[in-house]
């Protein structure tokens, strides 16, 4: 499929499978008890549609759904209902990120529906890093939902089939509903208790911040089995490749909510191969998490090393043969 | 005030208990405020309400104060003026991602919300903020609120007997009464026993 092939006929979007929410594809694996691989983009800095795609190309043979962030980190880059429409209109599945600094509410419901009639279906809900952090710290911050209020609005488009004024929306968005979470940052007591809240808000699956701690995880999943969310939301941990010592170190200090530990550091340190090493680590992080209960998949964030996602997932072994590939692939 | 704020949700029992009877005094005075107006009485008792809790709690105004279920940490104070926090930014030691000099105020929520009776209520997922009502009373909402769910119990309960007796209404409307009682015909003795 050429990135200009588009069809004028209107698409028809039939209800959602049995005990489903949405058409979603990561929903289907979820639901069917696999091992989801969700995978990041890295959103160009550019209006031509085929950069998107050469940066879709290396993630979509290993991920179930690509993640398109929205201003990540507060900076600028193409946004994320553009790239999820992209994509999921050249058969990908897409993971539709809305974070709350940009957008008031009027905003935000009204992307949730175009998003909903371009196909898309799925998105995660987060609040978003302060203006501070990012290209034009003198933006001003909107934060007029926060990830949770966001969360019951889209739940309540969806079922009640109405806005937040109460206003009738005649064919609700079909949507499967994340949320994000960030188990190795304090207060660490209460990670848990606040996931909680996001599955009571209407999350139905979880995609964390990176997880460079085991021990601090296992913690928190214990916590997260006592309170019986495992049974009630999927939860897939998040992962990536360290480039450098310097890399992790400048990362754990400058991006709001990642914590990697000194250990993890050490051993970059002192590796020959600083891009093996890290992806070695990166595979091992993998197979550790997966053997934690209540774990329901893998969110791959490759920040500038989308080349290494598709061997990192291989080499790993979680998807056990199975190939997840776009629509238009398997005609 | 950041001080004051931090001895308030490290105390956050004792200003829950406070924070009670003066909601209590506030329903109590339902029929006071009516009288005079509730649109005459909102400029003076917003005035005072804002005096005291910016004072202690650093109070932003949003009208739609949620103190009880916040561990007496206010929400406004987060400077994405989270009303579900806390974010995922939160550095090492509980400081504030944006405010790097400040305490997580939501942190701050969970650990007050474990020393109050009401320490539950944090776990209720609460609604955006209607930005409309900034500057306004909270207290003055809460009374309103609470006496009119008063009101409310009260109908319930005369229209169940008027639903109950239909015919005898219809003969004799004294009976089983469907208006608004006013308080002075109601015996409070009675009510008492």
């Amino acid at each position: 499929m050429s990135t200009g092939d588009y069809s004028d006929e209107v698409p028809v979007y039939a209800p959602p499978p049995e005990g489903h929410v949405s058409h979603s594809r990561l929903e289907r694996v979820l639901r069917a008890g696999r091992f989801a691989v969700t995978a990041e983009l890295n959103p160009p800095d550019s209006a031509d549609p085929s950069d998107v795609f050469e940066a879709a190309q290396p993630l979509g043979e290993v991920a179930d759904a690509i993640n398109a962030t929205d201003a990540s980190g507060a900076n600028c880059h193409m946004s994320s209902i553009g790239i999820s429409a992209l994509l999921t209109r050249a058969g990908y599945s897409t993971v539709y990120q809305i974070s709350c600094r940009d957008r008031n509410r009027i905003a935000i419901q009204g992307d949730v529906l175009g998003a909903a009639a371009m196909g898309v279906s799925n998105v995660l809900c987060l609040t978003g890093d302060g203006v501070g952090v990012g290209d034009q710290p003198g933006a001003k911050p909107v934060f007029d939902f926060d990830s949770l209020t966001l969360l019951r609005t889209i739940r309540t488009m969806r079922d009640q089939g109405m806005f937040l004024s109460g206003r009738k929306i005649t064919r609700p968005p079909q949507m499967f509903l994340g949320a994000a979470e960030n188990p190795c940052i304090p207060p660490h007591d209460w990670r848990p208790e606040r996931l909680a809240k996001k599955v009571e808000a209407g999350a139905e699956f979880i995609q964390t911040n990176y997880i460079y701690d085991i021990p601090l995880f296992e913690k928190f999943m214990a916590r997260v089995r006592d309170l019986g969310l495992d049974k009630k939301v999927y939860i897939l941990p998040g992962v990536g490749p360290l480039a450098s010592a310097k890399a992790a170190r400048w990362m754990r200090s400058n991006v709001p909510g990642i914590h990697v530990p000194d250990a993890l550091i050490d051993r970059m340190e002192k590796a020959e191969k600083p891009g093996a090493e890290g992806k070695k680590i990166c595979i091992e992080l993998i197979q550790q998490i997966r053997e934690i209960k209540g774990v329901a998949g893998v969110h791959v964030m490759a920040y500038r090393r989308e080349h290494q996602v598709s061997e990192i997932i291989l080499e790993s072994g979680v998807l056990e043969g199975r190939q997840p590939r776009r629509r238009s692939e398997r005609r | 005030m950041y001080r004051i704020r931090l001895f308030a949700i490290r105390h956050s029992g004792v200003f829950e208990w406070i924070y009670q009877r003066v909601e209590g005094v506030m329903v109590a005075l339902d029929p006071v405020f009516a009288k005079i107006g509730y649109n005459r009485v909102e400029r003076p008792i917003a005035l005072l309400e804002q005096g005291v809790k910016s004072v202690l709690f650093d109070c932003k105004m949003c009208g739609q104060c949620a103190l009880s279920s916040t561990g007496m940490s206010c929400p406004m104070n987060c400077p994405k003026e989270l009303r579900n926090g806390p974010c995922g930014g939160v550095r090492p030691g509980n400081y504030c991602e944006v405010k790097p000099w400040m305490k997580c105020v939501w942190a701050a929520a969970w650990d007050g919300s474990t020393r109050m009776k009401g320490g539950q209520k944090i776990r209720e997922v609460l609604p955006p903020v209607d930005r409309s009502l900034k500057g306004s009373s909270s207290w003055l909402r809460v009374s309103r609120e609470k006496a009119a769910k008063l009101r409310e119990a009260r109908e319930a309960a005369r229209t169940a007997v008027a639903e109950a007796f239909p015919e005898a209404r219809a003969i004799e409307p004294a009976v089983a009464p469907l208006a608004e009682e006013p308080a002075s015909a109601v015996n409070r003795e009675v009510l008492k026993k």
